[in-house]
């Protein structure tokens, strides 16, 4: 396929993998931020290409992850009842709440369904006159244009049982706390470069400078992120510390301006609750008053609903870098893949459940470096 | 967060900003994809595609900066350890 | 026996766990080997089901006979390429040519759901016809159900089969031996990828057909020609990486594959890539990896090219000394990874 199959190039990759060894001189840190490099790097292998100094942590970037228990709470209670159609990407079925997940709600009788784009709960809405249709609204930046898109066509269309549950979370203030935090041991980042397809750059820019860290915006596809690694660690050993762009041919600095506008058009910023990492001010995307029917917890009744998290997973330090999974005393006993007790073993490419799938290599000291 | 993937404009629907969308082709398979927010975008073109939506209008000439650089950072190995 | 009375006194998989049966336990992942490893295996004990092979093979009164079950739940009921009644017919003729058999005799129990279409159901049974023509078997009994509005999904089938095995060969996962090498009789993904293209929520244009087919021609002719298969699987739910995975545990061996020998049809990588799905574990219909000693490999490929259904046939992978029961793999880039078998079902992603 093009454009993806020549940056799956083995001798390409390898190639890279030798520039790396070469300019590495000393132990590394580097995070990289979304859940899509993360699955890359799982799937293809790409940590074995890289220096053993060099540790890579897999960041929060994954709204399976970063999303709170409550509000996947209020999605079972919502979808749960008989008048609904709660529709849902496939990533969040399997994530579990305080006891269950919207799949087993769906077992219990629940009209779950998952589609691909938010205007496929719309269309939804629009064959289902006489039913409730919720849309669940994760995601990073990637994702708010289309969640405005829909909320703004069935404004525009007047489409009024429509309605959508939103979660939307951002990258900055999310890195902001990280680095802010005394428990930090990430010095470069790799920044998400679908979230920058959309936001652009300029935000991480003063992050870049505060913290004195470099970020490179990087792509998804194994060429990007060894490029990507190679100029975050060339930065490192050059003491320098900026932000780069490796993902050229989709990332412009100002990013996609009329995505913005509309995003800016339909939510706010507001402050929100990270899973594992408690609430982190201005780092969430909620409806604008214009636009307060369409907010499902409104509609529901759900807004008020508050929930402790379970003090067993600690996938809240894992997602920080702070822990390893297997220094977890449920990983791997009482926390697997088939029953996790965190989202960072459900997510396939969530840390725990990488860990979970390597460690039973032998001689798989790779991500398991440190220990 | 981030699935997104480059795909082909076939056609094109309308003209109208907000309602823009065309048939977008990917290695074969066809989907229908909004086109709002790729305005310059033009029927040719590859669109990098996101739940349904093209985020961004990949740069082609860009696309191939991944091995130029590759390029140039082995001939820069090279200079440097033909000096050594 | 005291196994079985031990079997009744509590329930093997804890209820907290999963006090429901879930859609994942139909998947061909890990929670349905767990299904079938804690509940129906237990339960049913008997040398023939502790192969956990495709079919049992049994042996009455000088027959060598293989005897197998499936049934058919698939939504939509018609799909590109294919539909219930032909997945029905072909999917037990498969299953029986996986244990190196000559499919016979069928069975077929329908279970169908009141307000079912006559016109849909006349359909399905010519589609079944057509099916058992092509693939030389006899459809010798049946039955017929019919359950009330809402408690089916159209139409349920279930077909069971027998078939005779004609040759010495013994083919079964514990004859996989370190040094054999694994082939797989075409590109992979088709069938999976063929139902999603028309299922609401997900649909795209696409020619891709389901890869629906009757095997045992081309496995008959492997067997008739000598090639020393040591094991055969089809692929179906869960895919490629299921079969490899399920092979690996039953053998105890460890298995080594090359994702760029693996064949994937450009529309359906395009597929795979816009739902975010692996294509090692999308379903087949008409795919079969077969473990064949080195000796034999270049005979068997040609062989399976030779064949309408095995025009693609490459060299995979191979069985390694290792006794772990685990599939590694080497990426498109040239690392290895290990190939897991899913938890539950694959679901497409956004992230």
């Amino acid at each position: 396929m093009r454009f993806i199959s020549e940056y799956r190039d083995a001798q390409a990759a390898q190639r890279y993998a030798r520039l790396i060894q070469r300019i590495a001189t000393r132990p590394w840190t580097l995070m990289e931020v979304c859940g899509g490099q993360t699955h890359a790097i799982v799937k293809f292998g790409i940590d074995e290409f890289l220096p053993e100094a060099l540790t890579l942590v897999h960041g929060p970037g994954c709204p399976v992850c970063v999303t709170s228990v409550e509000l996947i709470d209020k999605a079972i209670e919502i979808a749960s009842r008989p008048d609904v159609i709660f529709c849902s990407f496939g990533d969040m079925l399997r994530v579990p709440g305080t006891k269950k997940d919207l799949l087993s709600a769906k077992a219990n009788g629940g009209d779950v369904r998952i589609v691909y784009s938010p205007l496929d709960a719309l269309r939804i809405a629009q064959e289902n006159p006489s039913k409730e249709v919720v849309f669940f609204a994760v995601g990073f930046e990637t994702t708010a244009p289309a969640n405005a898109m829909a909320v703004y066509q069935a404004y525009q269309q007047n489409i009024r049982n429509f309605s959508m549950l939103v979660s939307h979370v951002l990258v900055p203030p999310a890195m902001e706390a990280l680095l802010s935090s005394p428990h930090n041991r990430v010095q470069g980042f790799l920044a998400a470069g679908h979230v920058c397809t959309v936001m652009g750059y300029t935000e991480y820019e003063p992050i870049a400078k505060k913290y004195r860290v470099p970020i490179v915006v990087t792509g998804f596809e194994p060429l990007d992120i060894l490029q990507g690694v190679y100029m975050c660690v060339r930065q490192l050993e050059e003491g320098r510390a900026e932000v780069e762009n490796q993902y050229t041919r989709s990332v412009r600095r100002e990013g996609n301006r009329v995505a913005q506008q509309l995003i800016r058009e339909v939510f706010r910023v507001i402050p929100r609750k990270w899973r594992g990492m408690g609430e982190i001010p201005e780092s969430g995307l909620g409806l604008q008053p214009r636009f307060a029917e369409y907010d499902a917890e409104r509609r529901f009744g759900v807004a008020a609903h508050t929930v402790e998290e379970s003090s067993e997973c600690i996938s809240g330090l894992i997602l920080q870098g702070i822990k390893k999974p297997h220094e977890c005393p449920a990983f791997g006993t009482r926390c697997t893949p088939e029953h996790p007790l965190g989202a960072t073993m459900v997510s396939s490419e969530g840390a725990c459940a990488a860990y979970y799938r390597y460690r039973r290599m032998p001689a798989t000291a790779r991500v398991i470096k440190g220990s | 967060m981030c699935l997104a993937v480059p795909g082909r404009i076939e056609s094109i629907s309308s003209d109208d900003p907000l309602w823009r969308t065309g048939r977008v082709n990917f290695g074969g398979i066809i989907k229908e994809v909004h086109l709002a927010y790729v305005p310059e975008a033009n029927v040719g073109d590859y669109v990098i595609v996101h739940v349904g939506f093209a985020i961004s209008t990949l740069d082609e000439q860009e696309a191939e900066r991944v091995f130029e650089y590759l390029r140039q950072m082995d001939e820069l190995k090279e200079l440097e350890s033909g000096t050594t | 026996m005291a196994e079985r009375e031990d079997f009744m006194l509590s329930c093997p998989i804890p209820i907290s766990e999963y006090p429901q049966v879930l859609l994942a336990h139909g998947g061909g992942g890990r929670l349905m080997h767990q299904l079938i490893e804690k509940i129906f295996g237990p339960a049913f004990k008997n040398p023939y089901l502790d192969e956990r092979h495709d079919g049992a093979i049994v042996n009455f009164n000088g027959a060598k006979l293989a005897f197998t079950t499936d049934s058919y739940v698939v939504r939509p009921l018609f799909f590109p390429g294919g539909d219930i009644g032909k997945l029905a017919i072909y999917g037990t003729v498969n299953d029986l040519a996986m244990c190196g058999a000559r499919p016979l005799f069928l069975s077929a129990g329908l279970i169908l759901e009141e307000g079912l279409p006559m016109e849909t159901l006349w359909r399905v049974v010519r589609s079944m016809q057509q099916a058992a023509e092509l693939a030389g078997v006899q459809l010798v009994t049946g039955d017929t159900k019919v359950v009330d509005k809402g408690k089916g999904d159209g139409v349920f089938i279930n077909t069971a089969g027998i078939g005779s095995i004609e040759h010495g060969v013994s083919i079964l996962p514990k004859n996989v031996k370190p040094g054999d090498l694994i082939l797989l009789n075409g590109d992979i993904g088709r069938h999976g990828i063929a139902v999603m293209a028309v299922r609401e929520g997900l649909a795209f244009e696409s020619e891709i057909e389901s890869d629906s087919a009757p095997m045992n021609r081309l496995v008959l002719r492997l067997l008739d020609a000598g090639i020393a298969i040591h094991c055969l699987r089809d692929l179906t739910r869960g895919g490629l990486a299921s079969a490899l995975n399920e092979i690996a545990q039953a053998a105890g061996t460890g298995i080594a594959v090359e994702e760029s020998a693996i064949p994937v049809r450009d529309d359906v990588q395009g597929a795979c890539e816009l739902l975010g799905l692996d294509p090692l574990y999308v379903a087949n219909e008409g795919r079969f990896i077969a473990f064949v000693s080195p000796s034999d490999v270049e005979r068997a490929l040609e062989l399976m090219r030779a064949d309408d259904l095995g025009r693609n046939a490459s060299l995979i992978g191979r069985v390694t000394e290792d006794r772990g029961g685990l599939v590694r793999l080497q990426s498109h880039i040239g690392a290895n990874r290990i190939l897991d078998m899913l938890s539950g079902e694959q679901l497409p992603r956004i992230c």
